[in-house]
């Protein structure tokens, strides 16, 4: 395999402008990013740094002012409206804050939707959807309402809804934002048994939980990169010791 | 680890050292991994000498060679009781950390921020390997709720490095 087919993302010169004379804002200034197949890939960084708009450009749900940016190694900046339609229906898988599910669907429903509106026959997709609620550990909840379930299986089913047409990408904006510790601890079971399977995840978040368990950590201020990290190594001293429990 | 911690754990019952390793491995999960049985055994010694436990033989049967258990004495139950009306806290060392990043800027021996990123850095590592010691815990499992403590505290700090990391490039930035 050459490296280009190892890189499932790649921008250039990355650029999005808002407004225009004094009142200009560049929310994604000039980013370059490479993206590794399977990467699990964190984007850190306060309110307003960019970091949303970034994904939005990323998954095709917004289109950059300028640069060029490369998705499974097809140039996606200059795509229709119908194309980048097609693109997020087939080739990446959102996860939001707030879940973003159909409240008067079912758990299974909402995972299947997806998967009819990409084309799929209703057996097949159905079928989709039970293999993915398994797989987030929700089969014995497939049929609740959102309403009855608690945050972290929302945001369970919602990540199942999000790989319903196989995405090699999954783009998530603050996944564990509305999520107490435990339901936080369940996502990032899920996203570690995901990475587990091969699946690219960039995640642009405030939670330094989910920053600790990426390959690659991103710092961005201002609409730019400041600083990027790989958390390899050990530590010094050992958990007894942040236990409180060293000799 | 505290003496007090040993006696409290014998205050259930009458035990065998091993009994009480097993009872604070329970608690510990993988924390406890780290203490040695040693130093089990001197504390109960030191707190044998101390007069606030005392060694008892276990009647048990005629073929097996008599057994010692430990016991709190009365003076020992006296010290659990006040033990568990104390309060205590672990006092976190911030103004050491503090005191380098004033010193570092003011002499101009090194950027304040590049101590930060490192730091950070070392803080996310720790993060990185209590949530996986905690994500392999049972839910519900005590060593689970000890390690959400710990994940608490690293997120505070980090969420304090933060707040250095902002102080000092606006301090930069303004010259």
């Amino acid at each position: 395999m050459n490296e280009r087919e190892n890189v499932i993302v790649s921008a250039r010169g990355l650029r999005k402008e808002y407004g225009s004379g004094e009142s200009l804002v560049r929310a994604v200034d000039e980013v370059e990013l490479e993206v590794g197949r399977g990467e699990t890939l964190a984007v850190m960084g306060p309110s307003g740094c960019g970091k949303s708009t970034l994904l939005h450009l990323l998954g095709g749900l917004d289109r950059p002012t300028a640069g060029e940016l490369w998705l499974n190694g097809r140039r996606i900046d200059g795509l229709s409206e119908r194309e980048l339609a097609q693109l997020r229906r087939h080739e990446v898988g959102f996860v939001f804050q707030a879940y973003h599910l159909m409240d008067e669907l079912t758990a299974r429903e909402n995972v299947e939707l997806p998967a009819l509106l990409a084309g799929r026959t209703p057996r097949g997709s159905r079928r989709r959807a039970e293999e993915l609620l398994e797989q987030v550990g929700l089969a014995d909840r497939a049929e609740h309402l959102p309403s009855g379930l608690s945050g972290g299986q929302r945001q369970r089913v919602a990540i199942a809804r999000a790989l319903a047409n196989e995405p090699q990408l999954v783009l998530a904006d603050e996944p564990t934002g509305n999520l107490d510790s435990a339901a936080t601890l369940e996502v990032l079971r899920l996203f570690e048994t995901l990475h587990a399977t091969g699946l690219t995840l960039l995640v642009v978040t405030h939670d330094e939980r989910i920053a600790a368990t990426a390959d690659r950590l991103i710092s961005m201020r201002d609409g730019a990169f400041v600083d990027e990290t790989r958390l390899t190594g050990g530590t010094i001293g050992t958990l007894a010791d942040l236990a409180g429990l060293g000799s | 680890m505290q003496q007090e911690v040993v006696l409290a754990m014998l205050a259930k019952e009458p035990s065998q050292g091993f009994q009480l390793r097993a009872r604070l491995d329970r608690a510990l999960g993988p924390l406890g991994e780290a203490m040695n049985d040693g130093q089990i055994y001197v504390t109960l010694r030191r707190l044998e000498k101390a007069g606030l436990v005392a060694r008892e033989g276990l009647a048990c049967s005629p073929d097996r060679p008599e057994r010692k258990v430990y016991v709190l004495t009365p003076a020992g139950e006296e010290r659990v009781a006040e033990w568990l009306r104390e309060v205590s806290w672990p006092k976190p060392d911030l103004a050491e950390f503090h005191l380098k990043l004033i010193a570092a800027a003011a002499a101009g021996l090194a950027d304040p921020i590049g101590i930060v990123d490192m730091q950070r850095r070392e803080l996310l590592r720790r993060l990185r390997d209590v949530q996986r010691a905690q994500m392999a815990e049972p839910d519900q499992s005590d060593a689970g709720l000890l390690l959400e403590g710990i994940v608490l505290r690293l997120q505070a700090d980090l969420r304090w490095l933060e707040a250095c990391e902002r102080n000092w490039s606006d301090r930069r930035n303004k010259g």
